[in-house]
């Protein structure tokens, strides 16, 4: 083939490939700028702050940013401790070739690609009705208290959701700690452990943060975990109780773009609640991003 | 960083608390009738401050589900309840249930503003949702294809349109599902060719076809509904496992007297009496 | 000889570790304890996947054990055509009704199509832009390339298929002067969406990993860079962007909110792309909320659930192997 042809075909393929990253960074920013022209006007300190009234017609979403709030914040508690100490088996006490080892591996792997329908499923089928009709029969409750959709039940099974999350963030995290630091430490008389609360967790505490951050991220967003183990689209009351039910900002966009009852009164509305989850998300993100970057650079010049 | 999570840990077990939420009504079910419970709720928490009413909707069939797991109290019903769910409360409870209707409705079909038929026959409203006929020259519109809008099985509507309008043959496999009645009329306003149903209250923005029986016309108004003449009309109920009381009785006498009846109205469907 | 004797002697004792002190004892314990503990944390992974294919599939078992569950849903109702009235479909997902009708098939076809649509937009869109961004684009750019992928890939999914819903139901439909608004179309185009940043991030992965000294190799013989990126480093990473294909293909099926938005929910059989299609997921999605605890309806429900599972693990499974071949292929076989 001619050296002419060769470099035309060349650009073309270039051009091609290129075209096809532009499309992909064209289409996030037209539904940024869709969602950001849709709903800018809507998001003002009232909407944040204020309960929603007039039959969902007006006020705010607050009671929706709290319930995601709570929501995420349980789950973490929840998800935090399993996800780091299992990185830190994985990397720091595993021994080489375990077998078990492979398995909890190849078990990370599988629990990141069942899909969130399914989790909601396993939610209501072992966290409700196994679980909490446990604790009810335990505690002698006549009338369902923990067998039924509440904020603890949606809190855990998001936690689960959101495990391999962590893990991998952790595990990145850990291996940016240079070896240096362990056997320097262990050289001076430390137990494996005491290396590992004083010296090892620290040094990965920022990816350990960006694990978490993520986890949010997720968590607030997913909608199908949460259908039928808690959310509910109309609640007097901000949750109190670990059995209480919430509202949920991806679960309120959802209802409200497929249930309002005026569509055309309601869009503003539901241009600004989807304003403000995407808002809450991509700013999980880019602290994560951040945080993640910093550290790869930092571990990039250690080693 | 551990002591952190410990002491998280313990402050978020010892906020555990075990005391019953005392003080809420759940009233679930119906999206037909979610807007008025809505509003019934708010005018009721407006007088009675202590007690607290959480309505949601879903489907006159997660209504009753509810009712039947155990978490809801009250459940709101646009048809009757069946035989085999009554069967499951007899099981579970030891008790039939209470039928309370609480408001009159007239299911509707809807077509578009644009569209320049005014009313249709119940076989013919039949042989369209069934998927027998599939053009609207076929009953004198236009000639273009039908887009037919119908509800998810969990709808009280959907079981009141194919029990009453296609004798419990089965929608057209073509019928596109959608979660509320309000998501109908949104999907109808915009389509040229489509037709919905869906409870009177909802009816913004679109046409409602009136329902031809022999050579009347009947729309589905006040009177028609009242005079028993619209053949579409029905009752809303509020189920419950036991007779009311307590709060759900407080609830109930509110919705029922002539200051909720009249919300009934404002809301767009109407009263029971 | 006897200072030798004496000697080995001191050697092999001192070869033996000394009596430890209590507290050295204790720490030595602790140290253990310790250990167990983060090695039972590490159980729960495990145990987290087993408990959710025993629970999900305990509520489905009734489908088999209750015969009322049997009679209603049987396995010839669910994959095999019924005995119908002419001019009705054979396969019909209509589980209220006076005779309840639960053929698997229609959500099968509706699966199938919105993910295939959704797998002919993303594949080339993110594979392409992988090679771009891995071979053709300039540092920064390809910096700047990466972030913004995340972002896309941190959208939620509720948020796509309410941008499906609201903006391009009426654009796709005006374009393809399609009937309806809401069909397998666009339900794939949000899918697509929702699986392009998987599919970007798996092949551009894939794509650095082939060692420089193939690309150097093959421009030291001359090969223009296209040509290096074509026929070397693509052949080279093909079983890690197949992974890629198959992680974004489990993702698709399993998605359930832009399917629930935007596709109409419709159990149609059809080919065409402008008709509405009902997914397993967005099935199980729908009506869950309405069913009576320990039901046909309830169990079948999770029956489709266990279906889920078992159809994402083994396209995990395919793509786990594929990637495992890629970096053996490329560690080991290059040497």
């Amino acid at each position: 083939m001619k050296h002419a042809t060769r470099r035309t075909v060349g650009l073309a393929l270039t051009a091609l490939t290129g075209l096809c990253a532009f499309v992909i960074v064209a289409v996030l920013a037209f539904i940024l700028a869709n969602i950001l022209e849709g709903g800018a006007a809507g998001v003002t300190w009232t909407f944040l702050t204020q309960p929603p009234s007039d039959g969902m017609m007006g006020g705010g979403i607050f009671p929706a940013i709290f319930g995601t709030a709570a929501l995420t914040l349980l789950m973490t508690v929840a998800v935090m401790p399993v996800g780091v100490l299992t990185a830190v088996y994985l990397h720091e006490y595993a021994p080489p070739n375990s077998l078990f080892a492979r398995w909890v591996r190849v078990a990370i792997v599988n629990l990141a690609g069942v899909p969130s329908i399914v989790f909601g499923l396993f939610g209501l089928g072992f966290f409700i009705l196994f679980v909490g009709r446990g604790m009810d029969r335990m505690l002698g409750h006549e009338e369902m208290y923990w067998a039924q959709p509440g904020i603890l039940w949606a809190s855990l099974t998001l936690a689960v959701l959101t495990l391999p999350v962590v893990i991998v963030s952790t595990e990145e995290a850990l291996r940016a700690v240079p070896l240096d630091h362990r056997t320097a430490s262990l050289a001076l008389g430390a137990t494996q452990s005491q290396t590992l609360a004083r010296v090892v967790l620290p040094g990965a505490l920022p990816g350990i943060l960006t694990g978490a951050v993520l986890a949010i991220s997720r968590g607030a967003g997913e909608v199908a975990p949460i259908l039928f183990t808690g959310a509910a689209y109309f609640l007097p009351d901000l949750p109190t109780h670990l059995n209480s039910q919430f509202m949920h900002l991806g679960y309120h966009t959802y209802v409200m773009a497929t249930q309002s009852p005026d569509v055309e009164a309601t869009r503003p509305l539901l241009y600004a609640t989807v304003l403000v989850l995407l808002m809450l998300t991509f700013a999980l993100n880019l602290v994560a991003v951040i945080i993640r970057t910093r550290t790869r650079r930092k571990a990039a010049s250690a080693h | 960083m551990k002591a952190f999570l410990q002491s998280l840990v313990v402050a978020v077990l010892l906020a555990l608390p075990l005391a019953a939420q005392a003080g809420t009504l759940t009233v679930k079910g119906s999206d037909t009738m979610v807007i008025l419970g809505q509003r019934w709720a708010e005018e009721f928490m407006k007088k009675n401050a202590s007690t607290k009413v959480q309505v949601t909707g879903g489907g006159s069939g997660v209504g009753l589900a509810a009712l039947q797991n155990g978490t809801t109290e009250i459940a709101m019903s646009s048809r009757e309840m069946k035989d085999a769910e009554k069967q499951k409360l007899r099981t579970r409870y030891n008790t039939t249930g209470t039928e309370i209707p609480v408001a009159k409705d007239g299911v509707t079909f809807y077509v578009n503003e644009a569209n320049p038929l005014n009313a249709l026959t119940v076989e013919q409203l039949r042989g369209i949702y069934v998927g027998d006929i599939t053009n609207w020259k076929q009953v004198g519109g236009a000639d273009a294809p039908i887009i037919i809008y119908s509800r998810e099985n969990s709808s009280g509507t959907y079981v009141f349109v194919k029990d009453h309008v296609l004798d419990g043959e089965d929608y057209a496999a073509s019928a596109q599902t959608l979660p509320g009645t309000a998501a109908v009329v949104n999907a109808v306003s915009k389509e040229k060719n489509s037709i919905g149903y869906g409870g009177a209250a909802y009816a913004k923005g679109i046409k409602e076809l009136k329902i031809k029986v022999g050579n009347e016309e009947i729309a589905p108004s006040a009177e028609n509904i009242k005079a028993g003449k619209y053949p579409l009309a029905r009752d809303l109920y509020f189920y419950l496992r036991n007779k009311p009381s307590g709060e759900a009785k407080t609830f109930i006498d509110f919705a029922l007297s002539p200051e909720g009846q009249a919300l009934v109205t404002k809301v767009g469907y109407f009263p029971v009496k | 000889m006897d200072r030798q004797a004496t000697m080995e002697q001191g050697l092999t004792q001192t070869a033996f570790a000394p009596a430890l002190s209590p507290t050295a004892r204790r720490r030595q314990l602790r140290e253990k304890a310790i250990a167990g503990f983060i090695t039972l944390m590490a159980f729960t992974g495990i145990a987290a996947l087993i408990l959710i294919i025993v629970f999900v599939a305990k509520e489905a078992l009734a489908l088999f054990t209750d015969p009322a569950a049997r009679h209603e849903a049987s396995l010839s109702k669910m994959f095999l055509a019924q005995d119908v009235p002419p001019g009705r479909p054979p396969f019909r997902w209509q589980p209220v009704s006076r005779v309840p009708k639960v053929s698997m098939i229609p959500l099968f076809v509706g699966t199938l199509k919105t993910t295939v649509v959704s797998m002919f937009v993303a594949v080339p869109l993110g594979v392409f832009g992988a090679l771009f961004a891995a071979e053709f684009a300039p540092r920064r750019l390809r910096e700047l390339l990466k972030p913004v992928i995340e972002l896309l890939a941190g959208i939620p999914s509720v948020v796509l298929g309410f941008f499906a819903l609201m903006v391009m139901s009426t654009v796709v439909k005006d374009l393809f002067h399609f009937d309806r608004p809401l069909n397998a179309m666009v339900a794939g185009l949000g899918l697509a969406l929702a699986i392009v940043p998987v599919i970007f991030t798996v092949s551009e992965d894939a794509l650095t990993a082939v060692p420089r000294s193939y690309r150097e190799a093959s421009l030291a013989l001359g090969a223009t860079p296209w040509e290096t990126a074509w026929k070397v480093v693509l052949p080279a990473a093909a079983p890690g962007i197949l992974a890629a294909c198959v992680l974004g293909f489990g993702r698709a099926i399993g998605e359930t909110m832009i399917v629930l938005m935007a596709s109409g929910n419709a159990d149609v059989i059809s080919w065409s792309l402008g008709d509405s299609a009902r997914s397993l997921s967005a099935t199980i999605a729908a009506e869950m909320g309405e069913v009576v605890v320990g039901s046909p309806h309830y169990s079948l429900l999770f029956f489709i659930g266990v279906q889920l599972f078992v159809f994402t693990f083994v396209l995990n499974l395919l793509a786990s192997t594929w990637t495992k071949r890629v970096v053996r292929k490329l560690t080991g076989g290059a040497a």
